[in-house]
């Protein structure tokens, strides 16, 4: 662990105040910082990972209800749940390269919305700008929802039968069932996985970014791991580590409140 | 009577409708892997959407004949094999000096592997790149393999260390009273009682380990040394007009992991949501 993480972590911060290439760096103080803030990409890319976090409510919104259907011991409900699991093992880059022909201009999610006369939504989902983060989006939903179903379905399971029968008895419909009683028992769980999710589309989107967008048009729907890794692929390592620094300055954050809920939610009465 | 029998038949209709729909949004974009890779581009070009009537394994033979293909899924596999070999190997001593040993800092160490687990890799990416460089590791598969086993231990070890707890700690106390040492300890009793967890993490590790882009597409430039992720990724530019064949590579690279998941699927819900804690 002191070399896959000690070493680079020094490194990079080390790094951040260089210049030039790796074997002659020049010290440039906290101009690498200033350039990066500066630069629009950046700006655009770190605007893309704040609006992938749009992505976390709904992914968690939609996980939660189907793990609500499956928890009313509905028949099949095993079954369904490894199909909803099935994508979250897959590569994301062999599922990327499969959106990236179905969402093309001429592609079948378009074909499908002209054929049954909702040609008005068909957007060029891949090439234009506005649309092509939120094709990005719609595939983490895609991928990851299946993790949060499972979570909150061995959570809801964990509630003891009384408390819904009890609830029943008084004479709780199934939404006040649902909402007022079940709900609120998992929430430990629910805050855990948001900060969970919110570090994950804050530094893991790499690989849906670069196989379906590619960052395009432009540098539209380019995130921070993929700046990152541009400005290296161009030599600017110092401009990279920057980036990185700025990016474990916020998963730090986020890690730090995670303990924290982390911490809450096994000291906690759930 | 009546009127609350059809009330709940529509509402456990309604729900399998619910649930049959999110499944068919699930199975749709992997049906379309499969029917395509089927396909001659001829074929996909005339009807992409439409059931492979005419199914050939053209484009399949395609990317295994003309393509390093097989030489990606033979890196892949490698450097699955000894980085989640490694990794796990790490992680069983030290969870087991952690619980059953308590040596001096175990708590720091333990709470140390908590936030490792959640540092984005792509932040270590440049020194370590810079480190390979140097080293001249650079398009050989050990660069990436000393990282992944490095990036793996931290969840191994949370991984662990929270099924050692689980062992009562009586049953070492006795082994030890009896005069037998660590090791022997951690042979005869520890290990076979964690048969089923240590099959979980390696099975959990190895797909993060075949799936990972990132690291690959950096360390491994040379068109020999690629594991098959960043391969599949040169796919895009070099077969454009034939999208057959570039899905034909993405289902090789999934039927292993699917294949897998079919045969252990309890193994992968626990593991992959170990993380999250009870």
């Amino acid at each position: 662990m002191g070399f896959a993480f000690g070493y680079p972590l020094v490194q990079v911060v080390r790094e951040s105040f260089y210049a030039g290439s790796f074997d002659q760096p020049i010290w440039v103080g906290l101009d690498n910082y200033k350039g990066v803030i500066a630069d629009p990409e950046f700006r655009q890319s770190l605007y893309n990972n704040l609006k992938l976090m749009l992505t976390v409510p709904i992914m968690l919104g939609l996980g939660l209800l189907i793990a609500l259907v499956l928890n009313d011991r509905i028949r099949g409900m095993r079954q369904y749940q490894a199909l909803v699991f099935l994508p979250y093992i897959l590569p994301a880059t062999a599922i990327g390269l499969a959106f990236s022909f179905l969402l093309q201009e001429q592609g079948v999610l378009n074909t499908f919305l002209r054929d049954v006369h909702l040609g008005f939504l068909a957007q060029d989902w891949i090439g234009s700008s506005t649309w092509s983060i939120v094709s990005v989006g719609g595939l983490v939903v895609w991928q990851q929802l299946g993790f949060a179903v499972v979570v909150f379905a061995a959570a809801l399971l964990a509630i003891p039968p009384e408390t819904a029968e009890a609830a029943r008895i008084d004479g709780a419909n199934w939404w006040q069932l649902q909402f007022r009683v079940l709900v609120p028992q998992i929430r430990p769980i629910i805050e855990l996985l948001t900060v969970i999710q919110v570090i994950t589309v804050l530094s893991w989107v790499f690989n849906y970014v670069y196989i379906l967008t590619a960052g395009g048009p432009g540098y539209a729907s380019s995130v921070m791991e993929l700046y990152i890794w541009r400005s290296f692929s161009n030599g600017s390592d110092g401009t990279a580590a920057s980036v990185a620094v700025m990016l474990l300055g916020m998963a730090g954050v986020l890690i730090g409140v995670s303990l924290w809920v982390r911490r809450r939610t096994s000291a906690g009465p759930a | 009577m009546t009127a609350a029998v059809g009330r709940r038949f529509v509402g456990v209709v309604s729900r399998h409708v619910f649930l049959i729909l999110i499944c068919l949004s699930v199975l749709y974009p992997l049906w379309f892997i499969v029917s395509t890779a089927l396909k001659s581009n001829a074929a996909y070009q005339l009807d992409p959407t439409g059931f492979p009537t005419h199914p050939t394994l053209a484009s399949l033979r395609t990317i295994v004949v003309d393509q390093p293909l097989p030489r990606w899924m033979w890196n892949s596999l490698l450097v699955t094999a000894s980085s989640v070999g490694a990794s796990t190997l790490m992680a069983l001593l030290a969870a087991y000096a952690a619980v059953f040993g308590r040596f001096r800092g175990h708590k720091v160490f333990l709470s140390t592997s908590v936030a490792l687990m959640v540092v984005p890799p792509v932040t270590l990416l440049v020194p370590m790149f810079v480190l390979m460089v140097n080293t001249g590791w650079i398009n050989h598969l050990q660069s990436v393999i000393v990282f992944y086993t490095g990036l793996l231990v931290p969840f191994a070890v949370f991984f662990l260390t929270n099924f050692f707890r689980t062992v009562p700690q009586e049953l070492i106390e006795a082994a030890s009273v009896e005069g037998a040492k660590p090791f022997a300890v951690l042979r005869r009793i520890v290990l076979p009682m964690s048969g089923a967890a240590a099959f979980t993490l390696v099975v959990v590790q190895s797909i993060w380990v075949w799936n990972e882009l990132l690291i690959a597409l950096v360390f491994l430039q040379n068109d020999q040394a690629r594991t098959l992720m960043a391969g599949l990724a040169q796919f895009q530019g070099r077969y454009s007009t034939n999208q057959p064949v570039i899905l034909a590579g993405a289902l090789l690279s999934i039927l292993p992991v699917v294949v897998l998941y079919l045969s252990g699927q309890r193994f992968f819900v626990r593991g992959l949501t170990a993380g999250i804690g009870k």
